[in-house]
């Protein structure tokens, strides 16, 4: 298991590698200036030493090897030292990835955006597992009932509408006509009373039911499939011969083996979810990396939307290998040795 | 075969029944896939063919009639500048609905050939199937607004304001979805190029691109097919969701996407607005999922026979 782990830790190294060239070289070779949004009367000379100071006449490759460099080495170093308060080397002068919108740490932005985002989706996704699991093994169990028949329509409703339908719509009933809930999620809310944490919970409760019926309906659907795989096993029929209660039988020994496929599908979705949360965090306003994302794509702020996409992938080839390496410990009769 | 069995046969199976007419068969028998083949061939006709009956102009401004509600001369309403949205609707389903069949045949081919390339040429494999994993691990979103972004104006003064951003679209959407394709062709590939028909072909000295055309290609047809529909569903909800983010088509070229953006911030005054593109999108999308689920039925072997 430890030899497969760090294998396809390794095999995910050139990867890694290949996804931020192409990001890299997608974004560099396009054409764009960052002196463009700069105001016309700058003369032409200092255009140029500003485009100098931005390293853009660097050769390609020097800038691909230069950004990489920043942001494994730098940025990580940067935030042991932050943590930990030791000082590593030369940190007064190490380069770090900079936007060239707001002349701030890329890194910087993005942990500011990291809290919205991680609370919206991150609650939206949990919801979406409390509600599907269970829905999931009641469809199945109870295979062709009305419960299943709904179920199976109202699944496929959830991955047919899109979220910014779903979100639009929420926000027409609940907000304009009912208006029990702010349709804008507010990030400057403190919560430090009752009532605080109340508002914190209203303006939270659209975004994050957005998400997670568009996420519950795929969910279940699964736990659906993977349950009536384990009903008609063997070892279930030997549980009930046993006379074993009907609960235990069905909540002890074919949920445990069902929820197997299932936790790494979850795990699978978690970094398609940052991309659908791009969706999410526009029409409700909130300002997660998301959003930052969105800004940085429309003012053209090179450095920050290829760290941005890079921590996508980044997260996408970890959440596979973190897939691959809970089917192996949960289920014993997978040996990748 | 005996003769007394030989003589009951034609009695038995008095009609012929060809391959095709049994997926039919199950196929009509999915209720689901017969509503979803109803709903998208309403909005396919009433897309194309409305027009002509409700022959309003989708960009004609009636100022006098702004924010109306809707009424017999324009039975969604209008917008804030007077401009018809049933026409709308109706225009941008047009583009919506080409895009989405266009991406999709992109993404399909292109998954088909790579995946018969891998699967069937043993030195090809490891290679494509290293770039597929790739492709499956880029961030599809993010890289999708980046390249629209970045390659719009440039397309847009090549070939025009509107073939520009749609050929660009269609392309881009094509070229990042093909990998499920790829795979599952593959796969099934695999498998077939050990079957005795295949050998027997490579017997008689069949060339390879006749093996691949004549014998493979019909024979991964039905994954094909159920990834075709999955593929239309995936295509238009990636277009509207750009679209949807300001950063797919122009607001004088609507689709649906782009309607619902431009008509969210008139949520309260003419809920229309967003209320018919999203319903139209959903519809779409469901009615097409729906199809390929009961496709998926039809030509399942395992299935049709009960």
């Amino acid at each position: 298991m430890f030899r497969y782990a760090m294998r396809r830790l390794l095999v995910s190294i050139p990867t890694l590698l290949a996804i931020s060239f192409i990001i890299f070289a997608l974004l560099d070779l396009a054409p764009s200036d960052p002196t463009a949004n700069l105001p016309l009367t700058i003369p032409p000379e200092v255009r140029e030493k500003i485009r100098a100071s931005l390293g853009m006449n660097e050769p390609f490759i020097i800038r691909y090897l230069l950004w990489l460099q920043q942001f494994l080495v730098n940025e990580p170093l940067n935030m042991i030292e932050q943590w930990t308060g030791w000082t590593i080397g030369d940190s007064e002068n190490r380069l770090r990835v900079i936007s060239w919108a707001t002349r701030s740490p890329v890194v910087d932005l993005i942990v500011e955006r990291m809290p919205q985002t991680l609370w919206v989706v991150g609650m939206s996704y949990v919801v979406a597992v409390l509600i599907a699991v269970p829905i999931g093994v009641i469809s199945a169990y109870r295979q062709y009932s009305w419960f299943d028949q709904i179920g199976t329509f109202v699944s496929m409703l959830g991955f047919s509408i899109p979220t910014f339908f779903t979100g639009l719509l929420f926000i027409v009933i609940f907000s304009v006509w009912l208006g029990w809930l702010p349709s804008i999620y507010d990030t400057t809310l403190v919560v430090d009373s009752w009532d605080s944490f109340m508002a914190q919970v209203r303006q939270m409760i659209m975004p994050t039911m957005v998400l997670a019926l568009a996420n519950a309906s795929q969910i279940s659907r699964f736990m659906r499939a993977s349950m009536l795989d384990n009903l008609n096993q063997d070892y279930v029929r030997t549980a009930r011969a046993k006379g074993m209660k009907e609960r235990t039988v069905v909540l002890l020994h074919v949920l445990r083996n069902s929820l197997i496929p299932v936790v790494t599908v979850i795990a699978l979705g978690v970094p398609t979810i940052f991309g659908g949360a791009i969706i999410t965090e526009q029409i409700f306003r909130v300002n997660g990396i998301g959003a930052l994302l969105i800004v940085g794509i429309e003012s053209a702020d090179i450095p920050l939307v290829q760290t941005l996409t890079f921590i996508f992938a980044i997260l996408i080839v970890l959440f596979n290998l973190i897939a691959d390496l809970l089917y192996g410990i949960l289920d014993p009769r997978i040996r990748y040795d | 075969m005996t003769d007394a069995t030989a003589g009951a046969a034609p009695v038995a199976q008095s009609r012929h029944r060809s391959l095709w007419g049994d997926v039919w068969r199950q196929f009509r028998a999915h209720r689901g896939a017969m509503a979803g083949v109803a709903v998208f061939g309403f909005i396919v006709i009433a897309v194309f063919l409305g027009p002509l009956i409700h022959t309003v102009d989708p960009q004609y401004l009636d100022l006098r009639a702004r924010n109306a509600p809707p009424s017999w001369a324009h039975p969604f309403g209008t917008d804030n500048v007077g401009r018809d949205i049933a026409a709308q609707v109706m225009a941008g389903g047009q583009t919506s609905l080409a895009v989405g069949i266009a991406a999709m045949a992109i993404s399909i081919a292109l998954g088909a050939f790579i995946g018969v390339l891998a699967g069937y040429f043993k030195l090809l494999d490891g290679a494509l199937m290293r770039l597929t994993d790739l492709f499956l691990a880029l961030p599809i979103l993010p890289l999708l607004l980046v390249i629209i972004l970045l390659f719009r104006d440039t397309l847009r003064s090549a070939f025009g304001p509107e073939g520009g951003i749609f050929l660009l679209i269609v392309v881009v959407i094509g070229i990042t979805s093909w990998m499920q394709t790829a795979r599952i062709v593959r796969g099934e590939v695999l498998a077939l190029k050990e079957r005795e028909f295949v050998l027997a072909a490579k017997s008689i000295g069949t060339r390879e691109r006749r093996i691949i055309t004549r014998h493979l290609l019909p024979n991964v047809l039905s994954p094909i097919l159920v990834s075709a529909t999955i593929g239309i569903a995936n295509a238009i909800i990636t277009e509207s969701s750009l679209s949807f983010l300001g950063l797919g088509f122009p607001p004088d070229f609507p689709t649906w996407g782009r309607l619902l953006y431009d008509g969210k911030d008139f949520l309260t005054l003419t809920p229309g607005r967003v209320i018919w593109p999203g319903l139209a999108i959903s519809l779409t999308v469901l009615s097409v999922n729906f199809i390929g689920d009961g496709l998926r039925d039809a030509l399942d072997p395992r299935i049709r026979g009960r």
